[in-house]
Parts: C-alpha cells; sequence; structure tokens
C-alpha cells in the first residue's frame, strides 16, 4: 500500500459500470416519469450479474480452458490421470529417445497417476461414513428431544441450533485441542492408565471431525419433521393394536424421511467440501477433495486454476445433483433445510 | 429405566459437541503452557492477545470489513427485497431462486468463483475484494429477513400514498421503511454477524497481507494451537454466540 498502483482494469470497468448503471436508472426515472417499486431491485440484480452469475461463468470458463485461454480439455484429462500435463510438456522426441533407453513412463514418475480421481473417491468415502454415523447418532437424539412427554426438548434444541451458526474453525480449533499430544483426552487415558495415544493427524481424527462439526445438521430438520407430526397418529396405531417398535417402523420412520433426506444433505455437501477440517485434524496427511481444490488456487508453486476450476465444477455438479435429490424427495421443505 | 437411558445418550451427544469448547474456554485462563495441568486462574494469554500487532490489525480489518459489508448489504437488500416483492409471479420466483444460489452454494465454491473473478479483472486481492465478497453472502440473508415483514404488511399502503401525491422515494422513507424496519435490523446484525463467521470465502478473497481473524487463526493453527490462539478463539466463540442469541430472539419476537 506504500506505492502507488496503477489499479487493474477490473477496478476501472467496475467504476464504468457502476457510472453507466446510474446513468440508465436516471434516465430511465426521467423518461417515465417516476418509476415502480421492481425498480429498487436493481442494484442487487446488478450485483448477482457480477458477484454470482458472471464467477460461476468463470469457473465453467476456466475450466474448459488452458493458461493461454484457449479450449482444451486437459484439465479434466488430467483429473483422471494427475501426471498428464508433465507428460504432455514433454518434447515427445526426447521422451522417445528415453523409452528407446528402456526407460518406462513410470520409471520417469510420468506414469499414470490418478491421484485427483482416488481423492475424489476417497472424499465421497469420507463424506458417506460421516453423514451415516451423523444419521446413527442424530436420529435417536432428535427422537428423543421430540417426544411429547420430554419437556426440556424445545430448550435442548437450541443447543444443537447454535453450533449450526458457529464459525466450524474455531470448533475444528477446540476439537483439535483437546486431541492433542498433551490435550485433555490423551490426559484421560494416561490416568486411566492406556498411555498416550496419537490422536491427531489420522483418518479417524478427521471423521470425528466431521461428524463434530456437521452433527446439528442432521439432528436439527429431522427434529423439525418428528416435532411437527400429528402425535394422534401413532396414537392411533397404538389403539389399533400395534406395540412401540411397529409404530415406529410403519408409521414414526416413513412420516420423518423428508427430514432424514434433508439431513443428509445437509450434512454430506458440506462434508464432501470442507478442506481445512482435514488439514487442521489430518495434519495435511489426510487429503480430501477440497484441499486438492484449495491446493490448486493458493499453494505458491502451482497455480493450476484451470484444473481447480474443473475440479470445483465437479463439485458443484455434484452439489447440483444432491439438491435435486433433497428437492424430489422432500419437495415442501418440510425438513427445514437452512432456517 | 428408558428415560433415564434416553437422557444420558442426549447428555452425551451434548458433551460431545460442547466439551471442546468449554475445554478450550477454560484453558485459554490458564496460567500455564500446558494443556493438561491448570496452574491457576490468569489473563496473561489475553493481555498477550492486545499486545500482538498482527491480531490487533486483524481485528481491526474483521470489524471494519463486518460493519461495512453488513451497511452495504442491509441497504442493497433491503431496496432489492422492496423490489422482489412488488414484481409479478415469474420475475419474483426468479430472483429469489437466484436470491437462493449463494446461501446453497458451498462457501468453497464460492469462494473460487470469486478469486476467479479478481484474477480474471487483474484485481489485486486484500480488503476491498474481501469486503466484495462479505457484501455478496450477506445480502440474500438481508433479504430473507425482510421480506417476511413486507408479507405482513397491508398490500395498498403504499399505492395510496401515491394517489395521494407521494414520490416513490418519499413513499418509501416515510410508509414502507417504518413498517419494516426490525425486520432491517435484525438483516442488519444477521449480516454482521456472518461476516465475523465468515472463514472460507474470505479466506480465498483476500491476500496473506490482509487478514480477519478467521484465516488468521487458521494460518497460527496449522503450526500447532499457541494460547493465545485459545483465548482468541474464546473471544470469537462469545462474541458469536451473543450475537446469534440476539438475532434469533429478534426473529422469533417478530414471529
Amino acid at each position: 500500500m506504500t506505492s502507488f498502483q496503477v489499479p487493474g482494469w477490473g477496478y476501472v470497468l467496475m467504476a464504468v459500470g457502476f457510472a453507466a448503471f446510474i446513468a440508465l436508472l436516471i434516465a430511465y426515472i426521467v423518461v417515465n416519469r417516476g418509476f415502480k417499486r421492481p425498480v429498487f431491485a436493481s442494484p442487487y440484480v446488478l450485483w448477482i450479474i457480477v458477484f454470482t452469475v458472471i464467477p460461476c461463468l468463470l469457473v465453467a470458463y476456466f475450466s474448459f480452458t488452458d493458461p493461454a485461454g484457449n479450449f482444451t480439455l486437459d484439465n479434466f484429462k488430467s483429473f483422471w490421470d494427475a501426471n498428464y500435463n508433465t507428460r504432455k510438456g514433454i518434447d515427445p522426441a526426447l521422451l522417445q529417445q528415453y523409452q528407446d533407453m528402456g526407460l518406462s513412463l513410470d520409471d520417469l514418475g510420468l506414469g499414470r497417476n490418478p491421484i485427483n480421481i482416488d481423492t475424489l473417491v476417497f472424499s465421497l468415502w469420507m463424506a458417506f461414513l460421516c453423514t451415516a454415523i451423523c444419521l446413527l447418532l442424530g436420529y435417536p437424539a432428535a427422537h428423543i428431544m421430540a417426544d411429547r412427554e420430554f419437556r426440556l426438548g424445545p430448550t435442548l434444541v437450541v443447543l444443537f441450533v447454535v453450533p449450526m451458526w458457529m464459525n466450524f474453525l474455531l470448533r475444528t480449533i477446540a476439537l483439535m485441542s483437546i486431541m492433542e499430544d498433551g490435550g485433555l483426552i490423551n490426559t484421560v487415558l494416561n490416568w486411566l492408565g492406556f498411555g498416550p495415544a496419537k490422536l491427531l493427524n489420522t483418518t479417524a481424527a478427521v471423521q470425528v471431525g466431521m461428524v463434530y462439526n456437521f452433527l446439528p445438521f442432521m439432528v436439527f430438520p429431522i427434529y423439525n419433521v418428528l416435532n411437527k407430526m400429528d402425535y394422534q397418529l401413532s396414537e392411533a396405531a397404538m389403539d389399533l393394536g400395534c406395540n412401540k417398535w411397529k409404530i415406529f417402523y410403519k408409521v414414526t420412520l416413513p412420516l420423518s424421511i423428508p427430514g432424514v433426506v434433508s439431513g443428509i444433505t445437509m450434512v454430506f455437501m458440506p462434508a464432501v467440501t470442507t478442506f481445512y477440517i482435514s488439514r487442521l485434524l489430518g495434519g495435511g496427511k489426510v487429503q480430501l477433495f477440497g484441499d486438492l481444490i484449495e491446493a490448486k488456487f493458493l499453494s505458491t508453486s502451482l497455480n493450476e486454476w484451470n484444473v481447480g476450476s474443473a475440479l470445483s465444477l465437479v463439485m458443484m455438479v455434484l452439489i447440483l445433483l444432491s439438491l435435486g435429490l433433497l428437492q424430489k424427495a422432500d419437495p415442501k421443505g418440510e425438513g427445514g433445510g437452512i432456517i | 429405566m428408558m428415560k433415564v437411558i434416553k437422557r444420558f445418550y442426549l447428555a452425551l451427544v451434548l458433551a460431545f459437541l460442547y466439551v471442546p469448547i468449554v475445554v478450550l474456554i477454560v484453558q485459554s485462563f490458564n496460567a500455564g503452557k500446558s494443556r493438561a495441568k491448570w496452574e491457576g486462574f490468569s489473563l496473561r494469554w489475553y493481555e498477550e492477545l492486545f499486545r500482538d500487532p498482527d491480531i490487533i490489525k486483524s481485528l481491526l480489518i474483521t470489524l471494519s470489513i463486518a460493519l461495512l459489508a453488513a451497511l452495504f448489504a442491509t441497504i442493497i437488500g433491503t431496496l432489492a427485497a422492496i423490489g422482489i416483492h412488488a414484481m409479478r409471479k415469474r420475475p419474483q420466483s426468479i430472483m429469489l431462486t437466484l436470491n437462493n444460489i449463494p446461501m446453497t452454494m458451498p462457501d468453497i465454491v464460492t469462494g473460487i468463483s470469486l478469486m476467479l473473478l479478481f484474477i480474471f479483472t487483474q484485481v489485486e486481492r486484500g480488503f476491498v475484494t474481501m469486503l466484495l465478497a462479505h457484501i455478496t453472502f450477506d445480502i440474500p440473508y438481508v433479504i430473507l429477513s425482510v421480506m417476511p415483514k413486507l408479507q405482513q404488511m397491508n398490500k395498498h399502503t403504499y399505492e395510496a400514498a401515491l394517489d395521494l401525491g407521494a414520490t416513490p422515494g418519499y413513499a418509501l422513507f416515510h410508509v414502507i421503511l417504518p413498517e419494516i424496519v426490525p425486520g432491517v435490523v435484525t438483516g442488519a446484525m444477521l449480516a454482521f454477524t456472518l461476516s465475523l463467521d465468515d472463514f472460507t470465502i474470505s479466506y480465498f478473497t483476500t491476500s496473506p497481507l490482509v487478514q480477519n481473524l478467521s484465516t488468521l487463526i487458521y494460518s497460527q493453527a496449522r503450526k500447532g494451537i499457541k494460547p493465545t490462539m485459545n483465548a482468541l478463539s474464546a473471544l470469537m466463540f462469545i462474541a458469536l454466540l451473543i450475537l446469534l442469541l440476539l438475532v434469533n430472539k429478534r426473529t422469533r419476537d417478530e414471529e
């Protein structure tokens, strides 16, 4: 900030665009002698176009171009094969020479190395596991709180809602600090005589971190649906001779499906896209899809924005698919997804 | 018996959610450096916190971004809500869908897409870009807070004001705004809170030179947690908790 810098053309464009917008607005008002209320939304329309629509299109644009701006599918090819770009950048004559010497691509470290797809599969698996654990832990909790005879229920739900809005980074750090070598868990383990255990920097630690962060997102929608459910239905089932378990299987569970689906999507989506949970609790040893994207964009040595965009596009498609699934299973939004 | 098991289970799940946070807050008052041993109550780490120029700088950045973002988002969002509310059905539903995009998109994708915008237009990332990003993710929440108030309003008061000779601007300030003020205030508070709370989008839209508290905590935590970071996290937890409870209370009172 000390020396004067020529602003990028983005700033110029923003200034010109803003001036043009104001001019158009004034012209419109003058021509129409006044304006209707929808005009109040025009600044936001402009804002959405510049900061939501265009950026999304840019992700698509960068995914299908090389750094020079030419159309290419290489970014997706390197998705299947991590060394694709390196191999492509090598003089074919030189490569032939090496191969004539009897060296294979693997020997040169250029063999097909499908790290991106591996990471995606691993990430999906971790997210799936996290969703399953959250469902197993969360459903009973929601069910208990939604019980009409449990007076404390509605109060306790607030304790599940608050973490949903809390900074995930801070919560992850809190978890990290009790899992550290000299942290609370290890102190207790020591005291019980199980000796210190290496908790951090493992896949399990990342999984615990994901469940810890996203569990409330499973509990809340399920609670919402169960709470709104007509309790007379289960009373009717009881009158008709169902026992407790049968009521659960035949009445409660089917009626709570919208909440369950809502919970599944709300846990699965952030679980697929997280990157700092794995970085902090996995210590760089556990790499998820989000870490991969982050590295492509922010690691100083790489700056592979094009490949990173392709990865983000894949992630966006995944998200859209799961949102579509949610829409289909819970069309009326009964789960009350986002508060 | 069943009842006891149920309550015990619930207590266990809640303990899982809250023990780490409570431990973190307690540790921040620990006089010693050790995480395991309690060496007496002390505000030592908090004192160190406020003597660290990096942290003070980040605190100022965080607060100014949150205030400015909340201000701009509230103005743009309130106007937008009024406009969208008055739209015909089709454009209205298009606008509401567009409004939902930033809320449903994962933060990392929002962050990256904005980062690409700034790279593409050669805008150097820093304070201004982070502010623009924060306004972007704040506006939808302002609209969602204001919209219910507009729906509660009598449809015809605005038209009546115009018939009686008010200009649209006059009617906006003297007829619509007074009715929706509670929603606007809730929206502004929510925007401020979300902006304080944000990590991921800030992380992608700023440079390492301009850090807010979240990105600062992240870059420090990657190297291991220092006691001052405990103190900082504890302070942020409390601040966010209070803000959230206030916003929640307001939303509930309005309903």
